[in-house]
């Protein structure tokens, strides 16, 4: 991350300097730092939210019946993963996901992340499981777009639901590619 | 057909929450205390994502204010004429492991000026839809967890955005191109 976090800077300034654009850089510099105070602000209540309700779910026993209906599926793709309670957090975010929950599907990933910590021996380097759990997410399974049918059904078009089809195959094929791609990169970094 | 989809979506978190406590009252867990037992933990969540949200938010728009979106886009733009890809979508497909709102604009923008029942809206829906934005959901996730080796993470993300616009383009010309 250090090489590719100097990188995207450095090459802001070094195309600043030739596109003349130095003052949009550092106007951005600016406000995307307030920007992101903001988005970690407005998780804060949609996350103590999602915990709470967790938590009951989890003390009433109801997380670990899902968590054993899932588990042969999730132990294929999480194999190395020691504690299956995680495979109910990991299943809760894939569905919030495809559901399209974005706000209840990023408190159930982090949970998974913890979760996926204290297993962890190396407490700076991502293990196997969290980068497929990684890979999941920003794959961004979906059932129906809804934001992007909104804007199209805005804009006037005939028949917004006709995309929902090719982007259900386009994403279902990514998501896939994604955790083998995660699965077959695994063994070449260490 | 939308109508239905979206009191379907509606109605799905209230069903869910529903379900939660009706079970949790059923087994007799004391809904209110632990409700806001694990409620507490969110702020400290949302802290600590914080410092990495800003070194990738900040990052990412220095760089699309920089300018240097528009040299990769002179880079990629004749090989993908050649292929009858419209360049308007190419900055939407640049932009869309970066950042999530960024796209949404930019999706709205073509839509705006090519029309909702064009082409390219059309590709360019599809691509919104079926993807992440990268770079926000490794800041948020391995950010919670203080992870800061990534391993293959990075890779794998950019890898599945690029396979995944180039199926968007190949099924949405199986679809709609005419």
């Amino acid at each position: 991350m250090n090489y590719i976090w100097l990188f995207l800077i450095v090459i802001s300034f070094v195309s600043a300097a030739f596109s003349g654009r130095i003052d949009e850089v550092n106007s951005a510099l600016l406000n995307s730092a307030n920007l992101a105070v903001k988005i970690a602000f407005s998780l804060v209540g949609i996350m103590c939210f999602w915990l709470g309700i967790v938590k009951i779910a989890q003390a009433s026993g109801l997380i670990e019946k899902f968590s054993r209906l899932i588990e042969p599926l999730m132990s294929f793709i999480f194999k190395d993963v020691k504690n299956k309670q995680v495979y109910s957090d990991i299943a809760l975010n894939f569905s919030a996901n495809a559901l399209g929950l974005t706000n209840a599907a990023t408190p159930f990933g982090i949970k998974s992340m913890q979760e996926l910590q204290k297993e962890n021996p190396k407490k700076d380097s991502a293990t196997n499981a969290m980068c497929t759990l990684l890979a999941m997410n920003t794959a961004g399974f979906q059932l129906i777009p809804a934001t992007v049918l909104a804007i199209l059904a805005a804009s006037g078009a005939k028949n917004p639901t006709e995309i929902i089809l090719p982007t259900l195959i386009v994403t279902s094929i990514t998501f896939v590619f994604a955790i083998f791609m995660s699965k077959i990169l695994e063994r070449y970094f260490k | 057909m939308i109508e239905v989809l979206n009191t379907v979506s509606a109605w799905i978190l209230p069903v869910i929450i529903s379900i939660i406590l009706l079970y949790g009252a059923l087994k007799k867990v004391p809904l209110y205390e632990t409700f806001t037992q694990g409620a507490k933990e969110g702020f400290w969540v949302s802290v600590k994502i914080l410092p990495y949200l800003v070194a990738i938010i900040v990052a990412v728009s220095m760089f699309r204010a920089s300018g240097a979106l528009d040299f990769l886009y002179s880079i990629f733009k004749t090989p993908l004429e050649a292929l009858k890809i419209p360049s308007d979508a190419l900055s939407l497909m640049i932009t869309r492991s970066l950042s999530g709102s960024a796209t949404l604009g930019l999706f709205g923008e073509i839509v705006n000026t090519h029309g909702a029942d064009s082409y390219i809206s059309k590709l360019c829906a599809i691509i919104t839809g079926s993807s992440e934005t990268t770079f926000y959901v490794i800041a948020v996730y391995f950010g919670t967890v203080g992870i800061t080796k990534l391993r293959h993470a990075l890779l794998v993300g950019i890898l599945a955005d690029a396979f995944g616009i180039i199926c968007a383009i190949c099924v949405s010309r199986l679809f709609f191109y005419s």
